[in-house]
């Protein structure tokens, strides 16, 4: 048995409990042995391994529900371990990785082979998320079943949406029969077809193939009415625009039991950012106005979007230095996500507490996870930050293998200084 | 007023400030006044039967066409050796190039070959801007997918400034296509940079959704549209998109928007037609306007295309020899 440690003198955070002040963590057999809401214990028995925080946060460790990796099928572009050690560094504590690998997540032995190599890595939590329909076509039903019992946490064919809503309807009523989540991503194919760009004075101008941004919300309606008429547990994959804020605004009202997601893309960057055709900016769904960006962080900041995603997709450069319509959608974020979030923060728009639970509590909450919470018994997952160091966002030294960051040059503040899993420090600056 | 003679304007002390000639965007008006002046002078001299120059000697042009255009690439080869460069064809669809190899190891593969000027055709939008970041040389935007065509603009502005004399004020309605058209996107921002009145025309799934806040008057009424204009400015439709995609037929599609003697009657009565080619006849144009000389540039335009483009070469590499 390792010797216990206690964290001290840190300004606590934690959603769960709605708590934010001075703190102190004793962690002890890889969970939280006590919480008190005061710089320290008092007197220590002589056994206890003191870490001082010297006043830095210290927050649940992270919990991404959206990441992708290239293993197995595509390890060149990230591995489990390169994606793990990312996350470590990012203060992201549990992963939730996405079924759109080769081969395909749509049965347990992928899932099995993902908790093993989880296991191997020992690193950070992750967790698969299984394909709701066999080869992620969108045609006929995964062994959703089966892929649960093995460890998946929730069902969705990723970045493609389900176009046959009797398929959608049948996947949302069996995986309800298991308690299992669906996600979905809210998209009309038809008008989303092709599509690299947010249609717009931009995308015209530049010449650009691009989709309304209503074509979200004609898909979110329909998913929000096969919810109602299945009553099953449901994740928008993140929404990105005003125009399907309305739609998600009735239907939490009218009660149903849904839980928005978007990524921090979308709330850090707009469609001009794509600039002079910048592919480190081309991401699926596209970036969007900035009217959109503004809807949605008014919808984080009103608890319309409870879960903030890194919506991690690795591409190599030799994906990405390529032609705009030819590029690899998708950006890096693991590693980033916590600075850019709290960047909100520091701009005095959303308060802190909030910020974190979109991380932590919230996603737990959606997938019945234990951790996401510092309170006695939750896993010893935790990370301790510095709010205000300056930071350079540079991309060829962030860890992942890909180094696809739109972030890249951009000025934040605030630093992960030790990241702890089940009680052992897996990252510390 | 006549335009200065082509060694009056060579002797200007004027150079050309950029690198690269990617985007109707990136000009002032003074630098497109300049380039129309020179470009005015090799129209004259490409008259003479002593066509050829040595402004280019010893330099080499590459001509690097991913997607076929034999009129624009002809243009450009004819424009280099005129000036005295060695001139290069490429054309990466038809040769082992293209097999596997991305855009950009094909242009570091050229670019080791030391081109003084790569004019780059490409499907995808961005794709000469993507270029230009990784070689060494000048790099011509020849028409990057839907984005720009800014030599064809600048053949255009020429036509029209020697047909009227001037640009400004002048009423211009761009028909047809206008949302797969990077002809139409850099004629918008060099004629509006002119100070022509532009004036976009076509039936709304072919005009972009965002158009009416570029600063120019939408019109779906083709009848409308043309009313009192000193040009029209016909783009060419690809015949599949008019099969029930984005309009329903062909002769649905000219009986609309289709230019003939009726519609070009409620145009200005000295008004000028101009076509980039080539042409659909009868599909976007009646064959008997774009064939009569009193109202047509459509010749004009080709033959002030090499002239343009004579004037883009060389002065992309007087700034070559500045910087050596």
């Amino acid at each position: 048995m390792s010797r216990p440690i206690a964290y001290l003198n840190a300004r606590l955070v934690d959603p769960a409990s709605g708590y934010d002040g001075p703190g102190a963590v004793m962690v002890a057999d890889g969970v939280v042995h006590d919480v008190v809401h005061a710089p320290d214990f008092g007197s220590l028995s002589a056994d206890v391994e003191v870490i001082d925080a010297g006043g830095a946060l210290l927050i649940p460790g992270l919990i991404d529900i959206r990441v992708k990796t290239g293993e197995p099928g595509a390890e060149p572009k990230e591995t489990l371990k390169s994606a793990a050690l990312a996350a470590a560094a990012g203060g992201v504590t549990t992963i939730v990785v996405q079924p759109d690998t080769n081969p395909v997540m749509d049965e347990p032995s992928v899932v099995d082979f993902i908790l093993r190599r989880a296991r191997d890595i020992e690193l950070v939590n992750v967790y698969p998320a299984g394909a709701a329909t066999k080869g992620g076509l969108g045609q006929r039903m995964a062994e959703i079943g089966l892929m649960h019992e093995a460890g998946c946490l929730y069902i969705t064919d990723a970045d493609r949406p389900i176009v046959d809503s009797k398929l959608l309807r049948r996947v949302l009523s069996y995986a309800k029969a298991f308690g299992v989540p669906v996600a979905h991503r809210p998209t009309d194919p038809w008008l989303s077809a092709g599509a690299v760009a947010s249609e717009g004075e931009f995308a015209a101008r530049m010449g650009l193939p691009s989709v309304p941004a209503i074509a979200e919300r004609i898909m979110l309606e329909r998913d929000l009415a096969l919810v109602e008429l299945t009553g099953a547990p449901f994740i928008v994959d993140q929404i990105t625009t005003a125009a399907a804020m309305e739609s998600l605004r009735r239907g939490l009202h009218r009660g149903l039991p849904v839980t928005a997601t978007t990524s921090i893309n979308h709330l850090s960057f707009n469609e001009i950012d794509i600039g002079d055709y910048r592919t480190f900016c081309k991401v699926d769904p596209p970036l969007r106005s900035e009217d959109d960006r503004q809807a949605v962080i008014d919808a984080v900041a009103s608890g319309l979007i409870q879960v903030i995603v890194s919506a991690h997709a690795p591409a190599p450069a030799e994906d990405k230095r390529l032609p705009y319509d030819e590029a690899a959608p998708g950006a890096v974020g693991l590693q980033t996500l916590l600075a850019a979030l709290l960047a909100f923060h520091h701009d005095g728009r959303i308060p802190l507490i909030d910020l974190i639970r979109t991380v932590t509590s919230a996603p737990a909450k959606v997938l019945g996870l234990p951790g996401g919470r510092l309170a006695k018994g939750a896993p010893a997952d935790l990370v301790i930050y510095d709010l205000n160091a300056p930071v350079v966002i540079q991309a060829d030294k962030l860890i992942s293998k890909s180094k696809n960051s739109p972030f890249d040059g951009r000025r934040l503040q605030g630093k992960v200084m030790r990241t702890v899993v089940g009680g052992r420090t897996v990252y510390s600056a | 007023m006549t335009p200065p003679g082509l060694n009056e304007v060579l002797q200007r002390t004027f150079s050309f400030p950029k690198k690269h000639f990617l985007s109707a965007t990136d000009l002032n008006e003074v630098e497109v006044a300049n380039l129309l002046d020179l470009a005015d002078g090799f129209v004259s001299l490409n008259r003479q039967t002593a066509k050829k120059l040595d402004l280019l000697k010893g330099r080499t042009l590459m001509n690097l066409f991913f997607e076929n255009s034999t009129r624009t690439q002809s243009s450009f080869e004819l424009a280099g050796k005129r000036l005295g460069a060695d001139v290069v064809n490429m054309s990466p669809r038809s040769s082992a190039m293209s097999k596997g190899e991305t855009l950009i190891d094909t242009a570091v593969t050229l670019n080791a070959m030391q081109p003084d000027l790569l004019v780059v055709r490409h499907a995808s939008s961005g794709a000469a801007s993507l270029l230009s970041q990784k070689v060494g040389c000048s790099v011509i935007n020849a028409g990057d997918g839907q984005h720009e065509h800014p030599t064809q603009a600048l053949l255009d502005a020429l036509s029209m400034r020697r047909a009227f004399g001037y640009i400004a004020g002048l009423k211009i309605a761009i028909c047809g296509d206008v949302m797969h058209s990077r002809v139409a996107r850099s004629n918008i921002a060099m004629l509006q940079m002119l100070g022509a009145n532009v004036r976009l025309v076509g039936p709304p799934t072919l005009i972009p959704v965002a158009a009416e806040r570029w600063n120019v008057e939408v019109f779906h009424d083709m009848r409308k549209g043309i009313a009192g204009c000193d040009v029209v400015m016909m783009l060419r439709l690809q015949l599949e998109r008019m099969d029930g995609v984005m309009a329903p037929s062909q002769r649905e599609y000219f009986r609309f928007y289709g230019l003939d003697r009726e519609k070009l009657a409620l145009a200005a009565p000295h008004v000028r037609v101009m076509h980039p080619g080539p042409m659909n006849r009868g599909v976007e144009i009646d064959s008997e306007i774009a064939d009569d000389l009193t109202v047509s540039l459509i010749q004009d335009q080709v033959e002030m295309g090499v002239a343009a483009r004579m004037a883009v070469l060389t002065s992309l590499a007087a700034r070559l020899d500045n910087d050596r």
